[in-house]
Protein backbone atom coordinates (compact mmCIF):
# COMPACT_ATOMS: atom_id res chain seq x y z
CA UNK A 1 0.00 0.00 0.00
CA UNK A 2 1.07 3.59 -0.82
CA UNK A 3 0.81 6.92 1.12
CA UNK A 4 -1.62 9.61 0.44
CA UNK A 5 1.90 11.76 0.34
CA UNK A 6 3.57 9.74 -2.04
CA UNK A 7 0.82 9.16 -4.67
CA UNK A 8 0.21 12.87 -4.89
CA UNK A 9 3.94 13.95 -4.91
CA UNK A 10 4.37 11.34 -7.80
CA UNK A 11 1.26 12.98 -9.61
CA UNK A 12 2.44 16.44 -9.22
CA UNK A 13 4.94 16.70 -12.37
CA UNK A 14 1.99 15.86 -14.64
CA UNK A 15 0.06 18.22 -13.51
CA UNK A 16 0.38 21.34 -16.24
CA UNK A 17 -1.76 23.78 -16.22
CA UNK A 18 -4.85 21.31 -14.71
CA UNK A 19 -7.50 22.67 -12.16
CA UNK A 20 -7.05 20.45 -8.82
CA UNK A 21 -10.06 19.49 -6.68
CA UNK A 22 -7.66 17.83 -3.60
CA UNK A 23 -10.48 17.08 -1.23
CA UNK A 24 -9.37 14.96 1.55
CA UNK A 25 -5.56 14.76 0.16
CA UNK A 26 -5.81 18.51 0.23
CA UNK A 27 -3.60 18.70 3.67
CA UNK A 28 -0.80 17.29 1.14
CA UNK A 29 -1.04 18.29 -2.04
CA UNK A 30 -0.56 22.57 -0.65
CA UNK A 31 3.34 20.91 -0.18
CA UNK A 32 3.51 20.21 -3.72
CA UNK A 33 1.36 22.19 -5.64
CA UNK A 34 3.10 25.24 -7.82
CA UNK A 35 -0.52 26.85 -9.21
CA UNK A 36 -2.29 27.42 -5.90
CA UNK A 37 -4.92 29.31 -7.48
CA UNK A 38 -5.40 26.76 -9.64
CA UNK A 39 -6.41 24.41 -6.52
CA UNK A 40 -9.62 24.19 -4.69
CA UNK A 41 -8.76 22.73 -1.51
CA UNK A 42 -12.30 23.19 0.27
CA UNK A 43 -11.98 21.24 2.80
CA UNK A 44 -15.07 19.25 3.36
CA UNK A 45 -17.89 21.50 2.75
CA UNK A 46 -20.65 18.80 3.10
CA UNK A 47 -19.48 15.10 2.55
CA UNK A 48 -20.48 13.52 -0.59
CA UNK A 49 -20.19 16.50 -3.07
CA UNK A 50 -16.41 16.26 -4.05
CA UNK A 51 -17.23 14.43 -7.16
CA UNK A 52 -20.05 16.82 -7.95
CA UNK A 53 -18.60 19.93 -7.63
CA UNK A 54 -15.31 18.34 -10.11
CA UNK A 55 -17.70 17.60 -12.10
CA UNK A 56 -19.52 20.94 -12.56
CA UNK A 57 -16.29 22.43 -13.01
CA UNK A 58 -15.36 20.50 -15.83
CA UNK A 59 -18.36 20.94 -17.48
CA UNK A 60 -17.81 24.60 -17.18
CA UNK A 61 -14.54 24.89 -18.39
CA UNK A 62 -14.82 22.14 -21.05
CA UNK A 63 -10.55 23.51 -22.16
CA UNK A 64 -9.13 22.77 -18.75
CA UNK A 65 -8.36 19.53 -17.48
CA UNK A 66 -9.84 18.50 -13.93
CA UNK A 67 -8.04 16.50 -12.05
CA UNK A 68 -9.82 15.36 -8.37
CA UNK A 69 -8.37 13.29 -5.56
CA UNK A 70 -11.68 11.97 -3.82
CA UNK A 71 -12.04 9.59 -1.12
CA UNK A 72 -14.05 6.16 -0.76
CA UNK A 73 -16.22 7.98 2.15
CA UNK A 74 -17.39 10.38 0.28
CA UNK A 75 -18.00 7.92 -3.10
CA UNK A 76 -19.87 5.86 -0.78
CA UNK A 77 -22.50 8.30 0.14
CA UNK A 78 -23.40 9.17 -3.59
CA UNK A 79 -22.37 6.50 -5.51
CA UNK A 80 -25.19 8.15 -7.51
CA UNK A 81 -22.76 10.87 -9.19
CA UNK A 82 -20.81 8.29 -11.12
CA UNK A 83 -23.60 7.11 -13.41
CA UNK A 84 -24.46 11.14 -13.83
CA UNK A 85 -20.41 11.49 -14.46
CA UNK A 86 -20.65 8.87 -16.71
CA UNK A 87 -23.40 10.18 -18.54
CA UNK A 88 -21.90 13.54 -19.20
CA UNK A 89 -18.65 11.87 -20.45
CA UNK A 90 -16.34 15.20 -19.39
CA UNK A 91 -13.26 14.51 -21.36
CA UNK A 92 -11.48 16.76 -19.39
CA UNK A 93 -12.44 14.97 -15.94
CA UNK A 94 -9.83 12.49 -14.01
CA UNK A 95 -10.92 11.02 -11.30
CA UNK A 96 -8.74 9.49 -8.67
CA UNK A 97 -9.81 7.65 -5.51
CA UNK A 98 -7.78 8.14 -2.23
CA UNK A 99 -9.19 5.08 -0.42
CA UNK A 100 -7.76 3.88 3.13
CA UNK A 101 -10.68 1.75 3.49
CA UNK A 102 -11.45 4.09 6.48
CA UNK A 103 -13.18 7.24 8.08
CA UNK A 104 -9.77 8.83 9.55
CA UNK A 105 -10.53 11.86 10.40
CA UNK A 106 -13.43 10.88 13.51
CA UNK A 107 -10.86 7.91 14.64
CA UNK A 108 -10.57 5.53 11.73
CA UNK A 109 -13.55 3.68 12.17
CA UNK A 110 -13.63 1.61 8.63
CA UNK A 111 -16.06 2.25 6.36
CA UNK A 112 -18.87 -0.49 5.30
CA UNK A 113 -17.50 -3.56 3.82
CA UNK A 114 -14.00 -2.06 3.75
CA UNK A 115 -11.89 -4.57 2.83
CA UNK A 116 -14.14 -6.14 -0.43
CA UNK A 117 -14.97 -3.22 -2.23
CA UNK A 118 -13.52 -2.74 -5.86
CA UNK A 119 -13.97 0.85 -6.83
CA UNK A 120 -12.93 0.36 -10.08
CA UNK A 121 -15.52 -2.17 -10.70
CA UNK A 122 -18.02 -0.30 -9.80
CA UNK A 123 -17.32 3.04 -11.70
CA UNK A 124 -16.89 0.78 -14.88
CA UNK A 125 -19.97 -0.14 -14.22
CA UNK A 126 -21.77 3.22 -13.81
CA UNK A 127 -19.88 3.79 -16.99
CA UNK A 128 -16.46 5.32 -16.69
CA UNK A 129 -14.76 3.76 -20.26
CA UNK A 130 -11.78 4.02 -18.04
CA UNK A 131 -10.70 2.42 -14.93
CA UNK A 132 -7.81 1.16 -12.95
CA UNK A 133 -6.72 -0.03 -9.18
CA UNK A 134 -3.79 0.32 -7.86
CA UNK A 135 -1.75 -0.92 -4.26
CA UNK A 136 1.42 0.09 -5.32
CA UNK A 137 2.86 2.91 -5.77
CA UNK A 138 5.47 2.03 -8.64
CA UNK A 139 2.74 0.45 -10.09
CA UNK A 140 0.59 3.50 -9.93
CA UNK A 141 3.53 5.65 -10.74
CA UNK A 142 4.39 3.82 -13.94
CA UNK A 143 0.84 4.13 -15.45
CA UNK A 144 0.36 8.16 -14.81
CA UNK A 145 1.62 9.06 -18.27
CA UNK A 146 -1.05 6.75 -19.68
CA UNK A 147 -3.67 7.41 -17.71
CA UNK A 148 -3.21 11.13 -17.99
CA UNK A 149 -2.54 10.91 -21.86
CA UNK A 150 -5.77 9.75 -22.58
CA UNK A 151 -9.08 11.58 -22.30
CA UNK A 152 -11.35 11.09 -19.59
CA UNK A 153 -13.77 10.61 -17.79
CA UNK A 154 -11.19 8.51 -16.59
CA UNK A 155 -11.52 6.15 -12.48
CA UNK A 156 -8.14 5.66 -11.01
CA UNK A 157 -8.49 3.82 -7.27
CA UNK A 158 -5.56 3.97 -4.82
CA UNK A 159 -5.61 1.67 -1.86
CA UNK A 160 -3.76 3.47 0.39
CA UNK A 161 -2.13 3.37 4.68
CA UNK A 162 -4.79 5.37 6.81
CA UNK A 163 -3.31 8.27 8.79
CA UNK A 164 -6.08 7.93 11.31
CA UNK A 165 -6.86 11.15 13.37
CA UNK A 166 -7.65 11.19 16.43
CA UNK A 167 -6.86 14.71 18.45
CA UNK A 168 -9.56 16.86 19.11
CA UNK A 169 -10.74 18.86 15.79
CA UNK A 170 -9.46 22.28 17.56
CA UNK A 171 -6.06 20.82 18.19
CA UNK A 172 -5.29 19.73 14.41
CA UNK A 173 -3.13 21.31 11.98
CA UNK A 174 -4.79 23.85 10.08
CA UNK A 175 -3.77 23.33 6.83
CA UNK A 176 -6.25 25.47 4.75
CA UNK A 177 -4.42 29.37 4.46
CA UNK A 178 -7.58 30.58 2.73
CA UNK A 179 -11.28 30.64 3.24
CA UNK A 180 -13.33 28.59 0.92
CA UNK A 181 -14.97 31.75 -0.71
CA UNK A 182 -11.54 32.96 -1.09
CA UNK A 183 -10.57 29.95 -2.55
CA UNK A 184 -13.36 30.21 -5.41
CA UNK A 185 -12.01 33.63 -6.34
CA UNK A 186 -8.85 32.84 -6.60
CA UNK A 187 -9.96 30.47 -9.21
CA UNK A 188 -11.83 32.74 -11.00
CA UNK A 189 -9.55 35.19 -11.08
CA UNK A 190 -6.78 32.87 -12.40
CA UNK A 191 -9.30 31.72 -15.21
CA UNK A 192 -10.19 35.29 -16.34
CA UNK A 193 -14.01 35.21 -15.37
CA UNK A 194 -13.87 37.73 -12.68
CA UNK A 195 -14.60 37.59 -8.90
CA UNK B 1 -63.62 28.26 -10.92
CA UNK B 2 -61.14 29.37 -13.58
CA UNK B 3 -60.20 27.17 -16.16
CA UNK B 4 -56.79 25.10 -15.37
CA UNK B 5 -55.15 25.60 -19.20
CA UNK B 6 -55.01 29.26 -18.47
CA UNK B 7 -53.86 29.04 -14.81
CA UNK B 8 -51.24 27.27 -15.46
CA UNK B 9 -47.60 27.77 -16.02
CA UNK B 10 -46.49 26.62 -19.45
CA UNK B 11 -42.82 24.83 -20.23
CA UNK B 12 -42.52 27.28 -22.82
CA UNK B 13 -42.86 30.16 -20.33
CA UNK B 14 -40.44 28.40 -18.26
CA UNK B 15 -38.12 27.72 -20.91
CA UNK B 16 -38.09 31.29 -22.09
CA UNK B 17 -37.49 32.96 -18.51
CA UNK B 18 -34.20 30.19 -18.61
CA UNK B 19 -33.08 31.22 -22.15
CA UNK B 20 -33.80 35.14 -21.10
CA UNK B 21 -31.84 34.63 -17.80
CA UNK B 22 -28.64 32.94 -19.68
CA UNK B 23 -28.65 29.79 -18.50
CA UNK B 24 -26.18 27.26 -19.85
CA UNK B 25 -26.49 24.02 -17.50
CA UNK B 26 -30.01 22.90 -15.87
CA UNK B 27 -29.26 20.02 -12.89
CA UNK B 28 -32.13 18.23 -12.28
CA UNK B 29 -33.73 15.16 -11.26
CA UNK B 30 -36.78 14.15 -13.32
CA UNK B 31 -39.90 13.95 -12.56
CA UNK B 32 -43.10 12.00 -14.50
CA UNK B 33 -44.73 15.47 -14.52
CA UNK B 34 -41.75 17.67 -15.98
CA UNK B 35 -41.97 14.93 -19.43
CA UNK B 36 -42.93 18.10 -21.93
CA UNK B 37 -40.50 20.40 -20.03
CA UNK B 38 -37.84 18.04 -20.57
CA UNK B 39 -38.42 17.42 -24.55
CA UNK B 40 -38.50 20.99 -24.68
CA UNK B 41 -34.92 21.57 -22.41
CA UNK B 42 -33.53 18.67 -24.82
CA UNK B 43 -34.19 20.73 -28.13
CA UNK B 44 -33.14 23.44 -26.95
CA UNK B 45 -29.20 23.86 -27.79
CA UNK B 46 -28.31 26.78 -25.56
CA UNK B 47 -29.04 24.19 -22.16
CA UNK B 48 -26.97 21.22 -21.62
CA UNK B 49 -29.12 19.14 -18.71
CA UNK B 50 -27.12 17.31 -16.19
CA UNK B 51 -29.41 14.47 -14.64
CA UNK B 52 -28.89 13.77 -11.37
CA UNK B 53 -30.28 10.36 -9.60
CA UNK B 54 -30.48 12.20 -5.79
CA UNK B 55 -31.24 16.23 -5.51
CA UNK B 56 -28.07 16.89 -3.32
CA UNK B 57 -25.89 15.64 -6.29
CA UNK B 58 -27.15 18.93 -7.57
CA UNK B 59 -26.01 21.00 -5.18
CA UNK B 60 -22.70 20.16 -5.58
CA UNK B 61 -22.51 19.85 -9.16
CA UNK B 62 -24.10 23.65 -9.63
CA UNK B 63 -21.17 24.94 -7.18
CA UNK B 64 -18.50 23.69 -9.46
CA UNK B 65 -20.49 24.99 -12.51
CA UNK B 66 -20.48 28.23 -11.19
CA UNK B 67 -17.18 28.48 -9.90
CA UNK B 68 -16.28 27.62 -13.13
CA UNK B 69 -18.01 30.27 -14.94
CA UNK B 70 -21.33 28.46 -16.30
CA UNK B 71 -24.84 29.59 -15.30
CA UNK B 72 -26.67 26.44 -13.47
CA UNK B 73 -30.16 26.12 -12.97
CA UNK B 74 -31.37 23.77 -10.31
CA UNK B 75 -34.44 22.16 -11.41
CA UNK B 76 -36.09 19.43 -8.16
CA UNK B 77 -38.85 18.77 -6.49
CA UNK B 78 -39.59 20.01 -2.22
CA UNK B 79 -38.88 16.45 -1.38
CA UNK B 80 -35.56 16.49 -2.82
CA UNK B 81 -34.76 19.70 -1.61
CA UNK B 82 -35.36 18.32 1.91
CA UNK B 83 -33.00 15.43 1.60
CA UNK B 84 -30.50 17.79 0.20
CA UNK B 85 -30.26 20.06 3.49
CA UNK B 86 -26.59 19.39 4.08
CA UNK B 87 -25.24 19.83 0.51
CA UNK B 88 -27.24 22.79 0.35
CA UNK B 89 -25.67 24.46 3.32
CA UNK B 90 -22.37 23.54 2.59
CA UNK B 91 -22.05 23.38 -1.41
CA UNK B 92 -24.62 26.72 -2.01
CA UNK B 93 -24.56 28.33 1.10
CA UNK B 94 -21.11 27.97 2.07
CA UNK B 95 -19.70 28.75 -1.19
CA UNK B 96 -21.77 31.93 -1.53
CA UNK B 97 -23.53 30.39 -4.90
CA UNK B 98 -25.30 32.50 -6.83
CA UNK B 99 -27.99 29.99 -8.25
CA UNK B 100 -31.89 29.73 -8.59
CA UNK B 101 -33.43 26.60 -7.79
CA UNK B 102 -36.83 25.68 -9.25
CA UNK B 103 -38.84 23.61 -6.66
CA UNK B 104 -41.62 21.77 -7.26
CA UNK B 105 -44.17 22.56 -4.46
CA UNK B 106 -45.65 19.11 -4.57
CA UNK B 107 -48.65 18.95 -2.29
CA UNK B 108 -48.75 22.58 -2.35
CA UNK B 109 -52.97 23.94 -2.42
CA UNK B 110 -54.75 26.93 -1.87
CA UNK B 111 -57.59 25.16 -0.72
CA UNK B 112 -59.07 23.41 2.06
CA UNK B 113 -56.14 21.59 4.50
CA UNK B 114 -52.61 20.24 3.57
CA UNK B 115 -52.32 16.41 2.90
CA UNK B 116 -49.08 16.12 1.73
CA UNK B 117 -46.13 16.93 4.24
CA UNK B 118 -44.14 17.48 1.72
CA UNK B 119 -45.84 21.04 1.34
CA UNK B 120 -46.25 21.40 5.26
CA UNK B 121 -42.23 21.61 5.54
CA UNK B 122 -41.16 23.28 2.40
CA UNK B 123 -41.36 26.68 3.50
CA UNK B 124 -40.64 25.90 7.13
CA UNK B 125 -37.38 24.69 5.66
CA UNK B 126 -36.48 27.32 3.29
CA UNK B 127 -37.06 30.03 6.27
CA UNK B 128 -34.69 27.65 8.86
CA UNK B 129 -31.85 27.92 6.10
CA UNK B 130 -33.01 31.79 5.96
CA UNK B 131 -32.99 30.98 1.80
CA UNK B 132 -35.89 33.94 0.31
CA UNK B 133 -38.12 32.18 -2.27
CA UNK B 134 -40.82 32.85 -4.20
CA UNK B 135 -43.95 31.30 -5.30
CA UNK B 136 -44.88 30.62 -8.97
CA UNK B 137 -48.70 29.19 -9.84
CA UNK B 138 -48.92 30.68 -13.39
CA UNK B 139 -47.68 32.46 -16.67
CA UNK B 140 -48.97 35.41 -14.54
CA UNK B 141 -46.21 35.04 -12.17
CA UNK B 142 -43.51 34.12 -14.13
CA UNK B 143 -41.62 37.42 -14.15
CA UNK B 144 -40.80 36.48 -10.54
CA UNK B 145 -38.30 33.99 -12.39
CA UNK B 146 -36.55 37.15 -13.28
CA UNK B 147 -36.39 38.27 -10.01
CA UNK B 148 -34.68 35.47 -8.81
CA UNK B 149 -31.79 35.38 -11.08
CA UNK B 150 -31.34 38.98 -10.58
CA UNK B 151 -31.62 38.55 -6.71
CA UNK B 152 -28.98 35.83 -6.53
CA UNK B 153 -26.68 38.08 -8.59
CA UNK B 154 -27.04 40.85 -6.18
CA UNK B 155 -26.98 38.92 -3.07
CA UNK B 156 -24.05 35.88 -4.37
CA UNK B 157 -26.69 33.56 -2.38
CA UNK B 158 -29.14 31.01 -4.00
CA UNK B 159 -32.47 31.69 -4.25
CA UNK B 160 -35.63 29.45 -4.53
CA UNK B 161 -38.62 29.20 -6.69
CA UNK B 162 -41.24 27.45 -5.40
CA UNK B 163 -43.44 25.85 -8.36
CA UNK B 164 -46.97 25.84 -7.11
CA UNK B 165 -48.73 24.44 -10.14
CA UNK B 166 -47.15 21.13 -9.11
CA UNK B 167 -45.85 20.89 -13.09
CA UNK B 168 -49.71 20.18 -14.17
CA UNK B 169 -48.89 22.89 -16.84
CA UNK B 170 -45.52 20.71 -18.37
CA UNK B 171 -47.92 17.45 -18.23
CA UNK B 172 -49.21 16.85 -21.70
Amino acid sequence: MMHTVDMLKAFAPFREDAIVVPGRGGRYWADFSTRPNLDLPLGDPAMGGHAGFALGLALAQPRKRVILFDSEGDILMSLGMLVTIAEQQPANFYHFLIDNGCYATTGGQPVPNADNVAYDVIARGAGYPRAFAFRELDAFADALPEILGKPGPVFVAAKVVPEIENAPIGRRRRWQTRTRDQVVKDLRSELGLGA
Amino acid sequence: MADAAVVALSPETVLGEMKKNGVTHVVWLPGSETNWLYLLMKAEPSLRLVGVSREGHACSIAAGLSAGGARPLILIQNTGMLESGDSLRGWLLGLNIPVVLMVGYRGWTRHGITQDTAATYTERFLMAFGINYYLVESDADAARITTAFEEVERTQRPVVVLVGDEYHGFNR
